[in-house]
């Protein structure tokens, strides 16, 4: 690996005007006397470092980092308002596959088309044309105009244009994710290839996880300051760290407004739903396998008898997860008036690193009548345990061991 | 030149950028590229039928093709005229129109409105042929003149090309643009001659004069690069003449500020084009 820069971004300042009132109408201009009022917002401050060439550079933050308008200035997209960035090589950005595709056109004269756009000339294109078509695993559909592609479909054709225009330096932003696993595979190892061809790539993204494995290098940046720069892995640790300290500070109590539903006779009211580590603190982020109590705080107008609570969870992806409630735990309560709560303590909680809502409900005995229900009131992440060996995917952490029995003897020696 | 440079560069993406608009122009369509040609002869029926026969204009004799058709003499105007509207039309709003693009990759912005403007040099080229078809018939001989035409095309398309650059970054930051832009194409048109004749100008301006009104009615109406632009194209394919030294190197002139001054500003003002769109 060389240590020529193959990207200097030097001192570099970008501002945008936040606009009180967008000055796209005469009239709005004539009233003002010809000047737009704005705010000055600085996206990016006086942000330098630099990127080796042959690297994997991720750049990370919380959205509003200026991570992205970082990365569309090394693109050339926007311009700095200060500073200055040189790269050294041809440069491709994937910042949203098959931007340049026009519906109308088939698939062939939009790989041409676009191919072009991100800079590919025509002898290179007819070159790779079949390389792209296969790639991208549409060779039936090629003919047919893209607007009848199913968006699975687009987007790989898109990204295998994209990935085929081998620049020096590719940057990419958060299009990792694209098609199936199948099609995943193929990107990665695409990636691979591209890093082991000694091509420089820069990532934005929020997968923290595939960052810390993905990259050798990265910069955080906070509210358009440049934090830290440097290992990859150390900076995702510390970053995800610090994600915590903040979640935690400002762990969300309210019912009100969080929930995505509500409904309900209302005798009975959920007024806080949350989740709490072995210490009674509420958090949001937890580790695989902590001990975490669910509390139930509710307010109770008139005397319910035999109430039921329940609590059910489904992930970012609407997969229904997991459900308990306290008739089917066995757990008879008697009556319940004003306010209190209930607890729910999970010993371990076996979930793989995912992003969780709760659902929570208050219902009579016979769990047909309905007084409080509340859809996706809390949130709550679960990362990896620090240190320890996490299991290879899915939604559930059964905590596996793996061992080996006797092995069998070759079968060349079975024959002696 | 750096801007030679960058157009050389993006050559294979203007063509390409060309290519689809031309193509993405009429999908769909029963008629396809048919409609290229459908329009102008609908609106050259139209204002045959308004000006040629409810409003009897008088039609000029060609010098020296002896042609007197007023259909083919509006034509000859007609055509240069909707090219030059629907380029600058068009090529004013190819930056809007495309604003998920410039977002999302970098290339020379111009190529956008270089572009557009081309596709409908496909358009004019098609329909010049065909008008060119139609002289013939009628019996009058641009084809000697015929590279006095294309040289004539090359320098309203760079014309229009500057007005289009300008007006496209104005029309970033300035939505109201186009809808300016729109009336006063139809001022424009009426202030060339093309549904009538200069010989009605200069009778204007005679009874003017007559009249005591000192206005130069003449000088004004001839500072319009567009009534340069229109007699240049009669003069080879209606009358079958070169045409006058004096309107070519107007025309020339308009054509290299025009681009020269679209370019500069448009190089001015890119610096905040995307986060305007």
């Amino acid at each position: 690996m060389s240590s020529a820069p193959a990207v200097v971004v030097d001192d570099v300042s970008k501002q945008f005007r936040l606009y009180k009132e967008r000055n796209q109408s005469l009239k709005a201009a004539m009233m003002r006397g010809g000047r737009a009022s704005y705010e000055e917002y600085w996206a990016l401050r006086d942000v330098s470092f630099e990127i080796e060439e042959g690297s994997t550079f991720a750049l990370i933050g919380e959205n509003g980092s200026g991570k992205s308008t970082l990365l569309k200035c090394i693109a050339r997209i926007l311009n700095p308002e200060r500073g200055t960035i040189r790269t050294a090589g041809s440069v491709a950005a994937l910042l949203e596959l098959g931007s340049g595709f026009h519906p109308e056109l088939s698939g062939r004269e939009n790989v041409f088309l676009n191919g072009s756009i991100l800079g590919m000339s025509k002898r290179e294109l007819e070159r790779k044309f079949d390389e792209i078509v296969d790639f991208a695993g549409i060779e039936p559909f090629i003919d047919q105009p893209v607007k009848n592609y199913s968006s699975g479909m687009y987007m790989r054709l898109g990204f295998s244009v994209a990935i085929n225009v081998d620049p020096d330096i590719l940057l990419v932003d958060e299009v990792l994710a694209v098609g199936d696993a199948a099609f995943q595979d193929k990107c990665m190892e695409k990636f691979a290839e591209f890093r082991r061809a000694g091509k420089t790539v820069v990532i934005v993204s929020h997968a923290m996880g595939s960052m810390r494995t993905l990259c050798d290098q990265a910069a955080w940046l906070d509210h358009g300051n440049l934090l830290e720069v440097g290992r990859a892995d150390h900076i995702v640790d510390r970053y995800v760290d610090k994600g915590h300290e903040v979640a935690d500070a400002a762990a969300p109590v309210a019912v009100e407004g969080v929930a995505e539903a509500r409904w309900g006779s209302g005798e009975a009211r959920l007024t806080g739903v949350r989740l709490l580590d072995a210490g009674g603190t509420p958090r949001t982020q937890f580790h695989t396998s902590d001990p975490v109590t669910v509390r139930m705080e509710y307010e109770c107008s008139t005397r319910i008898e035999r109430p039921v609570f329940g609590l059910a969870m489904e992930n970012l992806d609407g997969v229904y997860v997991w459900a308990h409630n306290t008739r089917d735990a066995g757990l008879e309560l008697p009556a319940i008036q004003g306010p209190g709560h209930v607890d729910l303590q999970i010993p371990r909680l076996m979930l793989q690193p995912h992003t969780f809502d709760l659902i929570a409900s208050i219902v009579d005995h016979t769990t047909t009548h309905t007084y409080d229900f509340l859809r996706h009131c809390y949130r709550f992440t679960v990362e990896a345990e620090p240190d320890k060996p996490r299991e290879s995917g899915g939604i559930l952490a059964l905590d596996g061991r793996w061992t080996a029995g006797e092995f069998a003897p070759l079968a060349s020696e079975a024959l002696h | 030149m750096s801007v030679v440079d960058d157009l050389k560069d993006s050559r294979g993406l203007l063509v390409n950028l060309t290519l689809r608009e031309v193509r993405g122009k009429y999908k769909r369509t029963l008629l396809g590229q048919g409609w290229s040609l459908l329009n102008p002869i609908a609106t050259l029926l139209i204002y045959t039928m308004v000006f040629g026969f409810v409003l009897r204009v008088p039609v000029p004799v060609g010098d020296p093709s002896g042609l007197q058709q007023f259909a083919l003499y509006l034509a000859c105007g007609l055509l240069p005229w909707t090219f030059f509207n629907n380029a600058v039309s068009s090529g004013m709003g190819s930056l809007i129109a495309n604003a998920n693009l410039l977002r999302k990759v970098f290339f020379w912005r111009p190529t956008l409105v270089f572009a557009t403007v081309f596709s409908w040099n496909v358009t004019f080229a098609i329909e010049m042929l065909v008008l060119v078809g139609a002289l013939l018939i009628f019996g009058a001989m641009p084809l000697p003149w015929l590279p006095v035409v294309v040289l004539a095309i090359v320098l309203l398309t760079m014309f229009a090309l500057g007005i289009a650059l300008l007006l496209s970054v104005a029309n970033v930051y300035f939505r109201d643009t186009q809808h300016f832009v729109t009336i006063g194409m139809q001022l424009w048109f009426y202030a060339t001659p093309i549904v009538y004749p200069y010989s009605l100008i200069q009778e204007q301006a005679a009874r003017m004069r007559a009249g005591g009104n000192g206005f130069p009615l003449e000088t004004v109406y001839r500072l319009n690069p567009l009534e340069r632009f229109v007699s240049v194209f009669r003069a080879p394919l209606y009358d079958n003449t070169f045409p006058y030294w004096g309107d070519l190197l107007f025309c020339a002139v308009a054509a290299v500020a025009s681009l020269l001054i679209g370019i500069a500003v448009f190089n001015r003002s890119q610096h905040r084009l995307v986060e305007e769109l």
